[in-house]
């Protein structure tokens, strides 16, 4: 299986670590994982299970997720009015926010703040956002130390890799790997039951958390209306590295927001529902400021860096600004049956599955992710599970179509192919001849005889249908054929 | 009734009998059904490959073909979303925009047609066997269809029919994406697969000739005795 490996920082990429032109070879090489494929099916499988047993208890779940979009639509529709006002009521209550233009701006922000408080270890809850800005290569490269403290991302950091999955980053690693890696980076006793992993990892991170003066976390949604926003989680670590150290960093994209704090209602039955299948996460945490007197508990400085990387371009976009609504709940990778083949890593994005597939080339580029649109066969089961109705497979299209504008070198034997068959289609008379000259010869290819076999391998596209599959031979003579001979 | 027939590329050349099923079906019910020799592919390759002009050419030859205002029936899931979702093709001030809204009302899916429109009786086929619907992606997300297979299959007596808990699942196939990514397609059949090896069914039934091509083909590559049925054969039996 592919470890992209953490330090391998593209200083230029708008996301970190990207490598997401390399799909053909990095799902490849995840098909012949079984072990990483067992581990994918397991636990989409339980996923899938999880969610449908938790909408059962809504009502009307339609309902929800067209009010859930409405709201969102509501949002990026006045996006900048929203963030001014977020702004103001933030401040008022004593937060500090701060706008990040790239991952650049953002990585240095944070590391000077942590220079600038003389820390040395920075712990971490869960965030994606800051996976896409590559957060920790960028503290590290400054001799800076970050922990993540949620579990799974705590397993990845140790393993040196980057997520598989945006809600549970080591989605792809079985018991035994992490038994084994503990073992190994760890010096843990052999093969530990999933109780004494997690204890060990608790005890070990137990120290960070008391050592770190910077906490840095990610952000589910944000209010305009009062500055608060939300972390959900389910381990209690976020709380832990929001609360304990002296500092609090809280980073977002500008798409988190939500106009009113009546909203969050919505939300909290939308997200946990989709992601994990929960009723409601086991913590929720709204921030809404610094300790105050006589508060003496919680950071004394809150700082909420809002991030933009390529976000407002996808914002100006007709056809694509629904990215935007993403809350992020992973329903459509568990859902999708490419990703649940391949898994996360193959995407080479920070954002894989359906969401990553028309995420990614937006804020990268379509030349930095050319086969993730094509990386889909466009079934729409992400669609039917997407609590805010994005309508992926729509976008997935408009994004091949892009590729094959804006790339006129791509695919140069496919472009043909499409031309001439475009030309033959909208020539009847063309089209049935050249279909009626093809037959015997498919069907030929089509037989079992070493001539047959030996003339598939050497047509591409015949080669690759035929590797695990038989070719159907085409009838000796078409519908249309028979249709005028029984007419005439 | 006076029908239309798309017979869709994939039947007429691969599968000429299963259009005959179809039109057998439909003119048992008395309804009279033309068939414009015209007509060649609805465009979804070009289309799903992310070759809009292609596309669009393909589709304007096809609204001419299709021309009239007679219910036109589809033996082919897929087929049937890209003809009646031709108007996503066109930019709204185009007037193709304006013949692509007329047609989508007048595309039906085959097993729909049957049921909602005809009120077709199942109950004459001969057929003997154990059956699993394969819902294809594009007739139950983009058409809605569910039922409607699944109530014609319920009235052949010879018929038994056993769910799938896949059966919602895509088989793979998703056009190009069959060819360019091989490996990963057929990985996704076999998902499929893997589990109705252990239903004990005779056949995979479907109206989607594109599912039933990738669905058949792998089933020959296993050497698995399971058929990959066209609904409208198992009709006419
Ligand atoms: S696209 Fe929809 S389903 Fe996928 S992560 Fe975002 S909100 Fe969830």
């Amino acid at each position: 299986m592919s470890s992209p490996n953490r330090r391998t920082s593209q200083h230029n990429a708008p996301i970190a670590h990207l490598k997401a032109n390399d799909f053909k070879n990095a799902s490849q090489a995840a098909l012949q994982d079984a072990p990483l494929r067992r581990a994918l099916s397991r636990a989409t499988d339980t996923f899938k299970q999880r969610r449908l047993g938790a909408l059962e208890e809504v009502d009307d779940w339609e309902a929800l997720r067209t009010h859930g979009r409405a709201i969102k639509d509501e949002t990026l529709s006045r996006l900048d009015h929203h963030l001014l006002r977020f702004v103001d009521q933030a401040t008022a209550r004593g937060t500090q926010v701060h706008f990040a233009a790239t991952r650049e701006e953002a990585c240095t922000w944070i590391a000077d703040l942590a220079e600038r408080l003389d820390v040395k270890t920075v712990v971490k809850s869960k965030s994606m956002t800051t996976e896409e800005i590559g957060l920790n290569a960028a503290l590290e490269e400054r001799d800076l130390h970050p922990v993540e403290t949620d579990l799974g991302e705590w397993i990845i950091q140790l393993a040196d890799e980057t997520p598989s999955h945006i809600i549970v980053p080591a989605i792809h690693k079985s018991r035994e790997s992490v038994a084994k890696l503990f073992e190994e980076r760890l010096g843990a006793e052999p093969d530990l039951d999933a109780i004494r992993l997690t204890q060990l990892a608790r005890e070990i991170l137990r120290g960070s958390y008391l050592e770190a003066e910077l906490g840095v976390s990610g952000i589910n949604f944000a209010i305009a209306e009062t500055g608060s926003f939300l972390v959900l989680e389910n381990e209690g670590n976020a709380r832990l590295t929001t609360s304990l150290p002296r500092v609090h960093v809280a980073i977002m994209g500008i798409e988190k927001l939500l106009p009113r704090w009546a909203d969050l209602e919505t939300f909290l039955r939308l997200l946990p529902r989709s992601g994990t299948g929960q009723h409601l996460t086991s913590y929720q945490s709204i921030f809404t400021g610094p300790k105050r007197n006589p508060e003496d508990e919680g950071p004394e400085e809150v700082h909420v860096l809002i991030l933009d990387n390529g976000r407002s371009k996808i914002l100006d976009d007709d056809v694509t600004r629904e990215t935007l609504a993403c809350i992020r709940c992973g329903a459509c990778l568990n859902a999708c049956p490419v990703y649940a083949q391949v898994g996360g890593h193959a995407y080479g994005s920070v954002y894989p599955g359906p969401i990553g597939a028309i995420l990614t080339p937006q804020l990268a580029g379509s030349k930095e992710a050319v086969p993730l649109p094509g990386a889909s066969s466009l079934c729409g089961a992400c669609r039917d599970v997407c609590p805010v109705k994005i309508d992926i497979p729509r976008i997935l299209l408009h994004q091949r179509n892009e590729v094959t504008r804006k790339l006129p070198m791509h695919a140069p034997f496919e472009r043909l192919a499409m031309k001439a068959f475009a030309r033959m289609a909208c020539a009847p008379g063309l089209w049935h001849r050249s279909l009626a000259l093809a037959r015997p010869f498919l069907r030929f290819a089509a037989g079992s005889s070493l001539p047959s076999r030996a003339l598939r391998c050497m047509i591409p596209p015949l080669a690759a249908w035929s590797k695990k599959r038989s070719l159907p031979g085409p009838a000796r003579h078409s519908f249309r054929q028979r249709y005028q001979r029984k007419n005439s | 009734m006076h029908l239309s027939l798309f017979v869709t590329c994939v039947i007429d050349q691969l599968c000429p009998k299963v259009g005959e099923a179809t039109l057998t079906l439909l003119e048992q019910t008395g309804c009279t059904v033309d068939f414009n020799p015209r007509q060649t592919c609805c465009g979804q390759p070009a289309c799903n490959a992310g070759y809009e002009n292609e596309a669009q050419q393909v589709a304007r030859h096809t609204l001419d073909v299709l021309e009239g205002d007679n219910p036109i029936v589809v033996p082919s899931g897929s087929c049937a979303a890209q003809l009646k979702h031709y108007d996503q093709l066109f930019p709204a001030d185009d007037p193709d925009h304006e013949r692509a809204l007329a047609l989508a009302p007048r595309i039906h899916e085959l097993s729909e047609f049957l049921v909602d429109h005809l009120q077709y009786d199942a109950s004459r086929s001969g057929f003997k066997g154990i059956l699993t619907w394969h819902d294809a992606c594009h007739s139950l997300r983009e058409l809605g269809i569910k039922n409607q297979p699944r109530q014609l299959l319920a009235q052949v007596p010879g018929v038994e029919l056993i769910e799938a808990s896949e059966c919602e699942t895509c088989c793979g196939f998703g056009g190009t994406f069959a060819i360019k990514l091989p490996d990963l397609s057929v990985a996704m059949t076999d998902r499929k697969l893997d589990e109705i090896e252990t239903l004990g069914v005779d056949g995979i039934v479907s109206t989607d000739a594109s599912c039933l091509m990738q669905l058949g083909s792998r089933l020959a590559n296993r050497g698995s005795k399971i058929r990959a049925l066209h609904l409208a054969e198992i009709l006419t039996q």
